[in-house]
């Protein structure tokens, strides 16, 4: 990949808190182009803080610092926050877990695919319901018209994160950032929604960061993997090559897959070294 | 005391793993604290009764003058001064004194109702709730009709049956009172009821009685205390504009409510007459719900910020 | 949309229609025990505690014929539960007796001063919310701020403050000192024969009327008294309105929202508001209800001709009938705005509907 979409140089992230500082993010870096990247590690490796802090959702009393942070050659961390507002959302997106408490409980699922395209775009009321329904119907939702009108909690979940994918997809943006897109999903349609999230990303040539625990998911899905640990990144490798992987923590993640045909007792314990984090 | 047998207790109270039971309450109750300390306005209202606790206690060493008699000849409706703090009322009666002394008649209000509303509700609630079926629905659906009656209104009625006065005032404020405690106490009581042990103590065959007397009501009690101290300001406020309406307090009691009654009648010129005793309601007011707000976040974290 | 998303929203159809029906039969349930249960304790009030419930409703110094004439009318001689039946029957009817001060029927004097009781406590709870709820918004967004500690002890103050003695000081100051407002009263006596209100509520017929001359002195009567209950009000809705608010901003679909490039003013107003406005309907309903009972302190303070002045003279002079028919009226429209308030809950969600 020759143009770099988004170039990450030791992104930090830190929270305050009673006892003193908590560094999130410690030290990130890798880069980005019109590829598809995921970012393992297991709950409370900096991985979701990494994604939000790329989009600028950090909460307010946390301090994000960077050597570069640049989403197509725009330096994120010295623009404003209204500069910064106009690229969330138009030129990058990003899907959250679950639909049941990411989309507006109180609005209808058109309405809010709507809202997106007219905050970025100045598009009549007709055009703007006219895309929707078109991208509702890109989701791969049958009855766009139906699924307009109805609230969050008449749709299932999986029609529910493809109207998530519908409202960041709307305004084409050229970067996607999707935390843990399919965990909150029932098993049986989270491969539709991958699916769909595949090809759309494929189709429109985006660049697209996804986070996820499940490595086995991450590495059939992804060309390259970064693996965190404790806010750091232990080991960036192609997916293809994830057999061959070096680092201890991400082999330990791999071993504890468990694979059909080999039973195993006692089931392997995931080694943490303080080192590694060091 | 020096710094280091402080840190030493410290670490006592804090210690994960207390060696008796005692340990572990005081290190619970200093954990407590330590909250409820950095809450600085609580420990504002925490003063503020306090102080109307020592005012009532020391009322006949505080108070330079006698609360229901007065100089009618010389000192009527003397302006605030060197002589008269809060200045004096129509009968020639020291203000600041009838407030000092009025302390008293306040804290018997809100004691008497806290101690025949909480107990009232406690029961109905956890009856209702060890019980469950029918016995819950009914008791249930008599809280909340009571819960849908307006209070003061009620409560005025009362009074009009029973007739003025201040036991009787106490009388109504509790009758209006009890529902929220009962509410509170049976949900208290659905947590626990069908724990292991409770089970427990089933099996060794303690009669339902037993269970809930020992067992579930003590459990009860420190939400019950919270909203006992949040709503002390709700029942000032109600004995004060039942004293205000003549239908509390009578004279010549200091009670602060009937005492801007009989200062209404000279607001325009005099209005320290009523000034003074609304200010007493209001500070005493404010001080229980500071110290209800404090108590809430520092026992409940999980309400923390509603 | 699969087949089976098909049955279920088929399926749905009929859920719904038995969910509402459930709950509009709940609803009438507590309605009615509700209702029964105010006549009881208003029944309790007026004909068991006294020792003797005649003397109570005539006064001690009746002639012995009207007395007895009496007795036999309230149906004394009979068991409880069938003078309890003669109550409620004659309740439902409006009917509660006679009363002694102004010897009209209680039910036609309660209709003469319920609206001045209406119009006050609604423009109170105007004041309260139209204010209550920004500062309650901005003291979720702004928490910690200086606006939030304000907005904070402003409320506390208002739960704390007793409403009756604030209304005297505010009399000393803004009628006797600054002479801003009028004096305690409805209308000026000027106005008594040149002006004939159509609905009751003066500001409202003056403003039909086109009478500005009287619109300005009802509204230099109301605002005081009004302003005071809209300070108790905005005290209760805009502590509500930020802990609703403080909820919804920690919700997923704000970060959400954030992420769309949304404004924070639209996520604030747009989003948070629009989710916390369903139980803010509610606390503003709940809110409107207190206020009617807290007229009647109010009223007496500021001689308002209301349903609580009304009640207030009528315990003045023993008047047990009045008192009982002034309860059971407030206890009503009380009662009638809580379940209201509950039932409207479930219409504004769209997540109850469905059931």
């Amino acid at each position: 990949m020759s143009d770099t979409l988004l170039d990450v140089d030791d992104l930090r992230v830190t929270f305050p808190t009673r006892t003193g500082l908590v560094q999130a993010v410690r030290g990130v870096s890798f880069s980005l182009g019109r590829e598809r990247l995921g970012i393992v590690g297991e709950s409370g490796s900096g991985k979701s803080q990494t994604g939000r802090a790329i989009m600028g959702l950090t909460p307010p009393q946390a301090e994000v610092s960077a050597k570069k942070l640049a989403f197509d050659g725009i330096d994120l961390l010295s623009i404003s926050p209204r500069e910064r507002r106009a690229l969330r959302g138009n030129r990058i997106a990003m899907i959250l877990q679950d639909p049941k408490y990411s989309l507006d409980p109180v609005m209808t699922i058109g309405r809010q695919i709507v809202e997106t395209l007219r905050t970025h775009e100045k598009v009549s009321k007709a055009e703007a319901r006219e895309r929707a329904l078109a991208m509702l119907q890109a989701v791969q939702i049958r009855d766009p018209a139906r699924v307009f009108d109805l609230y969050p909690h008449e749709v299932s979940g999986g029609m529910g994160q493809r109207a998530m994918i519908a409202m960041m997809l709307v305004t084409g943006p050229e970067l996607m950032i999707a935390d843990e897109p399919t965990s909150a999903l029932d098993v049986t349609v989270q491969l539709d929604v991958l699916k769909i999230l595949d090809k759309l990303v494929a189709e429109r040539g985006m660049g697209l960061i996804f986070i996820s625990h499940d490595l086995r998911l991450v590495s059939s899905f992804c060309d390259r993997v970064v693996v965190m640990y404790a806010g750091k990144v232990v080991e960036q490798i192609k997916a293809s090559e994830l057999r061959d992987a070096q680092h201890p923590y991400t082999r330990g993640l791999l071993n504890c897959m468990p694979r059909v045909g080999f039973e195993r007792h006692p089931l392997p314990v995931l080694d943490r070294k303080p080192e590694w984090a060091a | 005391m020096s710094a280091e047998t402080i840190q030493s207790r410290r670490e006592w109270l804090l210690s994960d793993r207390p060696a008796s039971r005692l340990q572990a309450r005081l290190g619970r109750a200093y954990v407590a604290w330590r909250r409820f300390s950095a809450n600085r306005l609580a420990l504002v209202g925490m003063l503020i009764i306090i102080a109307l606790l020592v005012v009532a206690a020391f009322a006949d060493v505080l108070a330079p003058y006698s609360p229901t008699v007065g100089d009618l000849k010389n000192a009527r409706l003397l302006p605030p001064g060197a002589a008269h703090w809060f200045g004096t009322d129509d009968l020639g009666r020291d203000i600041y004194s009838r407030i000092v002394y009025g302390a008293r008649w306040t804290l018997y209000v809100v004691i008497l109702v806290a101690i025949i509303a909480a107990p009232i509700g406690l029961l109905v609630g956890t009856i209702a709730g060890y019980a469950g079926g029918w016995t819950d629905t009914i008791l249930m659906r008599i809280t909340d009709i009571f819960l849908a009656f307006p209070k003061l209104v009620l409560a005025l009625a009362f009074v009009a049956a029973l007739g003025p006065g201040i036991e009787n005032a106490v009388l109504a404020i509790a009758i209006t009172s009890w529902p929220p405690y009962a509410r509170i106490a049976r949900a208290e009581t659905l947590t626990v009821r069908n724990s292991d042990y409770i089970k427990a103590v089933q099996l060794m065959g303690a009669s339902p009685f037993r269970i809930v007397l020992r067992h579930i009501m003590p459990l009860c009690i420190s939400s019950l205390i919270i909203r006992v101290t949040l709503d002390m300001a709700g029942i000032i406020l109600t004995a004060a504009g039942l004293g205000f309406l003549g239908l509390g307090a009578q004279p010549p009691l200091p009670e602060w409510g009937a005492m801007i009654a009989s200062g209404r009648r000279f607001i325009l010129d005099q209005w320290w007459v009523a000034a003074a005793p609304g200010a007493a309601i209001l500070i005493v007011s404010l001080g229980f719900n500071l110290l209800g707000d404090g108590l809430r976040d520092a026992l409940d974290p999980r309400s923390g910020d509603q | 949309m699969s087949v089976a998303e098909n049955q279920a929203a088929a399926g749905r159809g009929s859920a719904r229609a038995v969910a509402i029906l459930s709950s509009l039969g709940r609803f009438l349930v507590i309605a009615v025990t509700t209702y029964l249960g105010l006549l009881a304790v208003t029944f309790f009030i007026g004909r068991v505690i006294p020792i003797d419930p005649v003397l109570a409703v005539l006064g001690d110094r009746a002639p012995t014929a009207v007395v007895e004439r009496t007795r036999r009318e309230m149906g004394l001689d009979l068991p409880w539960i069938e003078q309890f039946y003669l109550y409620v029957k004659a309740a439902l009817r409006g009917d509660f007796g006679t009363s002694v001060l102004t010897t009209n029927p209680v039910m036609s004097d309660i209709r003469r001063v319920f609206p001045a009781t209406i119009e006050l406590a609604t423009l109170g709870t105007i004041i309260g919310a139209v204010i209550g709820v920004p500062l309650g918004v901005l003291a979720a967004v702004k928490r910690g701020s200086l606006i939030d500690q304000v907005a904070r002890i402003v409320g506390l103050i208002g739960y704390s403050v007793p409403i009756f003695w604030l209304g005297l000081l505010g009399l000393v100051l803004f009628y006797a000192k600054l002479q801003w407002i009028a004096f305690p009263a409805r209308l000026d006596v000027v106005f008594e024969y040149t002006f004939t209100p159509i609905t009751g509520f003066y500001l409202l017929d003056a403003a039909i009327q086109g009478q500005w001359d009287v619109f300005y002195d009802a509204w230099r009567h109301i605002v005081l008294p009004a302003a005071l209950l809209g300070y108790l009000s905005l005290a209760y809705i805009s502590r509500m309105t930020r802990s609703f608010m403080l909820n919804e901003l920690a919700q997923e679909y704000i970060v959400a929202a954030r992420a769309k490039g949304l404004s924070e003013s639209r996520i604030i107003w747009g989003h948070a508001l629009r989710n916390a406005a369903v139980p803010m309907v509610t606390v503003i309903a709940l809110s409107y209800a207190n206020l009617l009972e807290g007229s009647v302190l109010t009223e007496t303070v500021f001689s308002w001709p209301g349903i609580g002045l009304y009640i207030t003279n009528s315990l003045q002079n023993a008047d047990m009938n009045a008192v009982l028919g002034g309860t059971i009226a407030i206890g009503s429209v009380f009662i009638a705005i809580n379940l209201f308030s509950d039932l409207l809950y479930r219409l504004l969600d769209p997540r109850t509907k469905a059931g």
